[in-house]
């Protein structure tokens, strides 16, 4: 019975971490075409960003944090002068609402697993749920 | 009794006075070693390249963000710096020994901000939204160091374009940037098909430089004048004393391609629009947010958020540039030469310090360096060149977050040296000619 249990358990394990590869992979590469179009100019390619300007997404707290918060962020842009781990920033970021759930997703996805960053995919269930309670 | 107690009293003054002799021996001596101590030249130049006959020595080196400085008359140095170092907003340089090597190193003041500058006895700077003035003694040191002068009090800042660099006419006169919070009066700034706004709300507190008194109080908007409008930003800026005029580097619109992809390709994007130097006078329009000026058409051309197509020129009542430089390098600096120390060619020149690009991703990035323009009666005699380069440390770290340093600000000293300050790595740099 042990056996067994312990046979479920690796093989569910491993679907997931196969189903995981197969949904994540794709979301960063799609994610990775939209960083170009729409962040790179002011992020910068390798997300080292602008110091006192443009923030950036190597490791700070906003990106590889609470995903509510960054998904917010980029459907709402910002105007406000919020220090982002002690540092400022100002130039004004424009709100990405635009963008369908899915290429949020896809674009957070890839930031967060780019950059030396290693945080949890961003779903497009996530990004609906966020953009009906900013609405 | 009273012998002992003479020869007491006689024993201690000898000894005050030999006391004081000593010190008064020592001091020479440090007057002499100071005499014998030249500046040189640090082995490296500093990191810097420079052309031949040129050195530069670091006098000082992990100040934080130095933005803008002055120097007295004496050679010391004041620094500005837009975040607090050790808990001070400015500093205070100091060669004891007559290296060009900062010894002492004072701070005072604590609000952040980018402008500074010496004048007729008093030391000004200021933070994003006042000017401050510190009466300077006869050896150029402020005095009343927690008390300042306010001079200018509540320009707006808005987030964006927020610092307020300073300059001083000969005639009592501080002019003042107060940059544009948006980078070109869309309803949303930087939103993709967002409209503009028909006439530019912005323009009338920002956007422009405005002109106050440089020894009344508490001035606001309504004591100054708005001295030119139509300028997107500007940090540096200094007033030409050949010809009594006040000249402006200013920062261009940024995103051309990311907001009009239609109109721009991403190279088009990186080279325009010009990074423009301005000579102003009372009244000057300079365009922004209606128009820019294309350095590869030399031509004013309306922006596409007002109906331009990046070929349809602008109104001619638009203000032409007096050099016009390539796109997005960010000059942060701006002075006018009047020394003797630099060859011929450099007097009456302009030196603009390039911060260096963040907007001409993906194409790689231009500027990290100080450029120089040369002048002849008040007007550009040269094209413009590099002088000082290799700020960042080399092409690998030609990139905002990367540069190990970004040339900010810059000033004369009494013996002609050129210094330049670093708001990346904190240094203060000074350039000496030592050839023949």
């Amino acid at each position: 019975m042990k056996k067994i249990t312990t046979g479920i358990f690796i093989f569910v394990s491993c679907s997931l971490y196969l189903f995981a590869q197969t949904t994540v992979q794709p979301s960063i590469a799609r994610g990775k075409k939209l960083y170009i179009q729409y962040c790179l100019s002011c992020h910068q390619e390798d997300g080292s960003g602008v110091p006192k300007l443009n923030p950036p997404l190597i490791k700070t707290s906003y990106v590889s944090g609470d995903k509510t918060k960054l998904i917010a962020w980029v459907l709402s842009g910002s105007t406000e002068n919020i220090p982002i781990d002690g540092k400022y920033y100002s130039n004004n970021m424009a709100p990405q609402a635009n963008l369908k759930d899915q290429e949020i997703a896809d674009v957070l996805t890839y930031i967060r697993n780019s950059f030396g960053n290693k945080a949890g995919a961003v779903t497009a269930v996530e990004v609906k749920a966020v953009r009906g309670n900013t609405k | 009794m009273k012998t002992t107690f003479f020869s007491s009293v006689l024993f201690f003054a000898m000894l005050a006075f030999a006391n004081q002799s000593c010190a008064g021996a020592g001091s020479d001596s440090t007057k002499n070693s100071s005499a014998a101590k030249t500046v040189s030249a640090d082995k490296d130049n500093a990191g810097l390249k420079l052309p031949a006959g040129f050195g530069a020595l670091a006098v000082a080196t992990g100040l934080g963000e130095a933005r803008h400085i002055a120097v007295t008359a004496n050679g010391d140095i004041y620094v500005k710096l837009s975040s607090l170092y050790k808990g001070k907003s400015i500093y205070f340089l100091h060669d004891n020994n007559g290296d060009g090597k900062a010894d002492v190193q004072t701070g005072f003041g604590d609000f952040t901000g980018t402008g500074i500058a010496v004048k007729n006895g008093y030391l000004y700077a200021s933070s994003d939204e006042e000017v401050f003035r510190y009466k300077l003694d006869a050896n150029g040191n402020a005095v009343n160091q927690t008390q300042p002068e306010k001079i200018i009090t509540g320009l707006l800042n808005r987030h964006e374009h927020e610092s307020k660099s300073i300059a001083l006419d000969n005639d009592g006169n501080i002019y003042v940037n107060i940059g544009a919070y948006s980078n070109d009066c869309q309803v949303k700034d930087r939103v993709k098909g967002s409209p503009s706004i028909n006439p530019c709300p912005i323009l009338d507190s920002a956007g422009g430089i405005w002109q106050f008194k440089a020894d009344k109080l508490n001035q606001t908007y309504g004591d100054g004048t708005r001295y030119a409008t139509g300028l997107r930003n500007v940090v540096g800026l200094d007033w030409n004393s050949d010809i009594n005029a006040l000249f402006v580097m200013q920062h261009g619109r940024d995103q051309l391609h990311d907001l009009f992809p239609d109109l721009y390709t991403t190279k088009q994007s990186a080279e325009l629009p010009a990074e423009c130097m301005y000579q102003l006078h009372q009244g000057s329009n300079c365009g922004w947010p209606y128009a820019y000026y294309d350095e590869i058409q030399h031509k004013k051309i309306i922006n596409p958020e007002y109906g331009g197509d990046g070929k349809k020129e602008a109104s001619p009542d638009i203000q032409d540039p007096v050099v016009a430089f390539p796109g997005h390098m960010a000059p942060n600096g701006l002075l006018f030469y009047t020394g003797n120390m630099f060859p011929e060619k450099y007097k009456h020149g302009a030196f603009i310090a390039f911060h260096g690009s963040w907007n001409r991703a993906p194409e790689p990035q231009k500027g990290y360096f100080v450029a120089f323009v040369p002048f002849k009666d008040g007007k550009p005699s040269g094209d413009w060149e590099v002088f000082a380069d290799n700020f960042a440390g080399g092409p690998e770290y030609m990139q905002p977050g990367k540069a190990k340093h970004r040339p900010c600000g810059l000033a004369q000293g009494p013996d002609g040296s050129l210094y330049i300050s670093d708001d990346s790595g904190g240094t203060v740099y000074r350039i000496i000619y030592t050839g023949k």
